[in-house]
């Protein structure tokens, strides 16, 4: 048998992005603004999407994708907003890849100005994973603690937006909110930061803006 | 742990490599993986020899070679290795700062036999 060496140099994760990158262009030819929503457990994205379903959707037509290793709780507590929710149930996969979501593209409504895509609730693997997204939001929670952005570099250095959640918790907790800004800005100057609080609604009504001007920028193709 | 996900992606590429150039066995394959590709090199070694088993990769070693991230300051062209995660140009403070490597997985090499 005969030795033979071939150079590849091909990216690994290619095949996720080349369908990643057909989902960008079929939702921003219909006008869908696309947000990949990733954080560690329990940092609060189901209850963010929530109170969108209450600022955003009366205006707007939202759905969401949300993404578990087990359980289907998160699409419900979706759909009791009155909000079109699907849920990818892993298995144990700790990540969601471009192909499940472009699973259910064809299921979506015909009138959609936002879709949501919560990830499966790690800090570590989903962010090596491009979904299609225009805009990826990652969050920390004030109980997570003030230590979290460079410990978890990928998932701040791929993202647009920092969300800052749980603020209402920060005057109880030893939780310096000036550090995480400094921190992921170091890492990623161009984050848009924003600090919330689904709970007490702090914050929203901006980050509210901030999506629907993005989708206004997807329209005019400035996103 | 998403590194099974990644090799079954390189076997995706393997296979069809190994059609292409009607290869009989892969004896090695090299990959490039970058600081920030979110990928644990000992962990890409311990899927690879799982999912090899019954491929025509059974035999194949697997070598890593590390990547460093890399940036270029898109205003003064400097090119350096960020420290500590500091995104910031150390010549001209800039921060328009464009990515050349270290975020990605690539296969860089397939070595085998026909």
């Amino acid at each position: 048998m005969e030795k033979k060496e071939l150079i590849v140099r091909e990216n690994i994760l290619g095949s996720n992005k080349k369908v990643a990158q057909e989902i960008r262009a079929k939702l921003a030819g219909r006008g869908v603004l696309c947000v990949n929503l990733m954080s560690a457990p329990g940092a609060g994205k189901t209850s963010l999407l929530e109170k969108m379903a209450e600022k955003l959707a009366p205006a707007h037509a939202m759905a969401v994708i949300e993404g578990d290793v087990e359980t289907e709780r998160d699409a419900e507590r979706i759909r009791a907003k009155g909000i079109p929710a699907w849920q990818i149930v892993t298995g144990g996969e700790c990540h969601l890849e471009a192909r499940m979501i472009g699973k259910l593209f064809g299921g979506l409504p015909e009138k959609l100005d936002f879709l949501f895509i919560e990830n499966i609730g790690n800090l570590i693997c989903p962010a090596s994973f491009d979904l299609g997204e225009h805009l990826r939001c990652v969050l920390v929670s004030s109980p997570e603690g003030d230590d979290k952005v460079k410990k978890y570099p990928e998932a701040f250095l791929t993202s647009d937006c920092l969300l800052i959640t749980k603020s209402d918790l920060i005057p109880y907790l030893i939780f310096d909110p000036e550090r995480v800004k400094k921190e992921a800005l170091e890492l990623n100057p161009k984050l848009r930061i924003f600090i919330l609080s689904s709970f007490k609604d702090q914050g929203l009504d901006d980050f509210v803006a901030f999506l629907v001007e993005r989708r206004k920028e997807l329209a005019t193709g400035h996103a | 742990m998403h590194e099974l996900s990644i090799i079954s992606g390189m076997f995706d590429i393997l296979e069809e490599k190994a059609r292409e150039h009607h290869a009989k066995n892969i004896i090695r394959v090299t990959i490039k993986v970058g600081k920030l590709s979110g990928a644990v090199p000992d962990l890409l070694e311990s899927a690879f020899d799982t999912y090899k088993e019954g491929t025509l990769a059974a035999e194949a070693r697997l070598e890593i070679v590390s990547l460093p991230v890399k940036v270029k300051c898109t205003t003064c062209s400097r090119e350096f290795t960020p420290e500590q995660y500091i995104f910031i140009c150390p010549g001209c403070s800039s921060t328009d700062l464009k990515v050349l490597e270290g975020m990605d997985l690539f296969i860089e090499k397939i070595e085998f036999e026909v």
